[in-house]
C-alpha cells in the first residue's frame, strides 16, 4: 500500500504506507521533513497540517475531533479538506490517498 | 598533527545529547543540505524517541515505544548519522576540539552542538538511596517504574509540577493510592497562576490524590532496603511502595562551563545568540542547556524550544542562518484535561480570566504593562490557537474584551493587527 504526498516545492512523493501508523509518521519515516510535528501526535500543535486532495474511491475519513478542528481553524492556511496527518491512521481504505503539505504557519 | 590525533573518531558535526534538541539538530543539518559526517551521541542504550508520552501515554501502557521513536532505527544510517549511544560527553578541549565520554573515548569535531539536555534532581534528605526511589525523565525509568507497578499500591509524588502531576493523574487512572507532596502553597507554582493552580489541585482532589501542599520530605523510610514511606516536615508519614521525584532536572553545562562558554548569570545555562553560538568557537548550545540573551534569561525546558533551537542551529551550520525569536509553548495532559500554554507569564503583573460558565475550562490571559504575554488554556484549544497572534504581537487589549467568551479571540487579534 501506498500514498502520494505533495510537498511545499510542488513535488509529488509516492510513500510506502505501513498500516496502523499515522499519516505523520509514515511521512516522516519517508525522509520527508516538512511536518514538525512538534506535539508527536497528541492533538497540541497543528505542526502536521495536510490537505487531502483525493480520496480513494468510496473511502471516508473519520471526523475530526473538535480539538483538530479548532486547531486547523486557527491556521492561516486552513482549506475545507484541511486535516492533522496526526490523526489519520494509514490502512487499506487509505490506500492512495492523495494529500499535500499545507504551507507552515 | 599527531598520532594520537589521528586515530580518535572524527565527525564534521557531532552532536552531544540524543534526546529531541539533539535529534531534531541532526535531521535539520541533512534537510539544509549538510554534507559532512555527523555523530550523534546519546547517553540512553535506544535511538531518539518522543520523550513527553514517557509520563503520559507510555506510563498508561497505552503506546508501545516503537511508535514513539522519532525516525525508524534505519532512518539515521540511511542519512549517514552515526549513533553512538550508551555514551555521555563528560568535557570539552575546544582548543583541540574533542570531546571526552563518560567511557574514556575521546571524539572529535569541526562543530558541536550541545544538546545534552540534563540529568532529574535528586532528593538530599536520608533514605534518597533506598531502593523505590525514582524519577521519571527517560525510558529506563519509566520501564522500570511500569515493571514495579503490578505490586505497588501506594505511590508518593514529590514535586507538584508537570511531571508529578501527569505521573499521579496517569497512576490514578490505573487505580493506584497516590500521595502529592508540593513544598510550595500551590501546584505548577513555577509555570502558572493561581487559578491554574486551584483548579488543577481540585481535579486531582476529585480524582482521589492525597495531595499535600506547603509540605516538604524530611525522610523517605524504609523496610529491608526498600521504601515503605515518607516523613513529613509536618511529622506525618505517608505510606508508599514507591516515590517519584519530579523536582526538577540540573541541566548538563558543567562540560561547557569548564571549558570557559559564557553562562548566564547565577550559572543556570550556557549563554547562546539568535542563532544558538556559544561564545565557544563553533560551539552551539540548544535544548535545556542553553539559555538565549534575546529571551527572558531561562532556560526553556519543552519539546517546542528544543526542536525550534535544533532548527536555528542546523541552518545555521549548514551556511543558512535564520534567527530565532521563539514565542514557547507548552501542552500536558492530565485525566481529560489538556493545558495548553503560549508564552512565559513571567514578570507579568496582571491576569484576566476568560472562562465560559457552561464549559469545563477556561483560559488565563497574563498581561505585563497592559500586553498580553502569555495564554493558559484548560480544554479550550479555540482560545489557545485564538489567543496566539495575541500572545505573539504582545497586544494591549482591553482586559473587559478579553474575559469576554461572547467575543471569538479571533476577532479581537483581527480587530488589533
Amino acid at each position: 500500500m501506498h500514498f502520494t504526498v505533495t510537498t511545499r516545492d510542488g513535488v509529488a512523493h509516492t510513500v510506502e504506507g505501513r498500516e496502523g501508523t499515522s499519516l505523520m509518521q509514515n511521512i516522516r519515516n519517508a525522509g520527508i521533513e516538512e511536518l514538525q510535528a512538534i506535539c508527536g501526535g497528541s492533538i497540541s500543535c497543528a505542526t502536521c497540517h495536510v490537505y487531502i486532495d483525493a480520496l480513494p474511491g468510496g473511502a471516508e475519513l473519520p471526523p475530526a475531533s473538535r480539538d483538530e478542528g479548532d486547531l486547523l481553524d486557527a491556521s492561516d492556511y486552513f482549506e475545507d479538506n484541511s486535516r492533522l496527518s496526526c490523526q489519520l491512521i494509514f490502512g487499506p481504505q487509505l490506500d492512495r490517498v492523495r494529500v499535500t503539505i499545507a504551507p507552515e504557519d | 598533527m599527531t598520532s594520537a590525533h589521528s586515530t580518535i573518531e572524527h565527525f564534521d558535526c557531532l552532536v552531544v545529547g540524543g534526546g529531541h534538541a539533539g535529534a531534531e539538530t541532526v535531521i535539520a543539518l541533512r534537510q539544509a543540505g549538510f554534507e559532512g559526517g555527523i555523530g550523534l551521541l546519546g547517553d540512553e542504550p535506544v535511538p531518539p524517541y518522543e520523550r513527553p508520552a514517557l509520563s503520559k501515554d507510555y506510563l498508561a501502557g497505552k503506546q508501545d515505544f516503537e511508535r514513539l521513536l522519532l525516525r525508524p532505527s534505519e532512518f539515521w544510517t540511511k542519512h549517514g548519522v552515526t549513533l553512538r549511544l550508551g555514551r555521555r560527553g563528560e568535557a570539552v578541549d575546544p582548543e583541540a576540539r574533542t570531546v571526552t565520554c563518560d567511557d574514556h573515548t575521546t571524539i572529535g569535531y569541526g562543530v558541536l552542538v550541545w544538546a545534552a539536555g540534563g540529568r532529574p534532581r535528586a532528593l538530599t534528605c536520608p533514605g534518597n538511596d533506598l531502593d523505590g526511589v525514582r524519577t521519571l525523565r527517560n525510558k529506563a525509568d519509566c520501564d522500570r517504574l511500569i515493571a514495579v507497578l503490578p505490586r505497588s499500591h501506594h505511590l508518593a509524588v514529590i514535586g507538584g509540577g508537570y511531571i508529578g502531576l501527569e505521573a499521579a493523574a496517569v497512576l490514578r487512572e490505573l487505580g493506584k493510592e497516590v500521595t502529592i507532596i508540593e513544598t510550595l502553597d500551590r501546584v505548577l507554582a513555577r509555570v502558572a497562576a493561581e487559578p491554574v493552580s486551584r483548579f488543577f489541585e481540585a481535579e486531582h482532589r476529585s480524582r482521589g490524590v492525597d495531595l499535600r501542599l506547603g509540605t516538604g520530605v524530611t525522610e523517605i523510610l524504609g523496610r529491608e532496603g526498600a521504601v515503605s514511606g515518607v516523613r513529613l516536615t509536618d511529622d506525618t508519614v505517608i505510606r508508599a511502595d514507591q516515590v517519584i521525584v519530579g523536582i526538577g532536572i540540573e541541566p548538563a553545562i558543567q562540560p561547557l562551563l569548564r571549558a570557559g562558554a559564557e553562562v548566564a548569570s547565577g550559572g543556570t545555562g550556557v549563554l547562546v545568540d539568535d542563532l544558538c553560538r556559544t561564545t565557544l568557537a563553533d560551539v552551539y548550545c540548544v535544548g535545556d542547556c542553553a539559555v538565549m540573551r534575546s529571551g527572558p534569561g531561562v532556560r526553556i525546558e519543552s519539546r517546542q524550544n528544543a526542536s525550534e533551537q535544533a532548527r536555528t542551529a542546523g541552518k545555521a551550520i549548514s551556511g543558512h542562518p535564520q534567527p530565532l525569536r521563539l514565542v514557547p509553548w507548552f501542552w500536558s495532559h492530565q485525566y481529560d484535561l489538556r493545558l495548553q500554554t503560549i508564552g512565559l507569564s513571567l514578570g507579568h503583573d496582571q491576569t484576566v480570566l476568560r472562562s465560559d460558565p457552561g464549559g469545563r475550562g477556561f483560559s488565563l490571559f497574563y498581561l505585563k504593562n497592559g500586553a498580553v504575554i502569555a495564554l493558559d488554556c484548560i480544554n479550550a484549544t479555540r482560545d489557545y490557537v485564538q489567543g496566539r497572534k495575541l500572545v505573539e504581537a504582545g497586544a494591549h487589549i482591553d482586559p473587559a474584551l478579553l474575559s469576554d467568551v461572547r467575543t471569538p479571540l479571533k476577532e479581537i487579534a483581527a480587530a488589533t493587527a
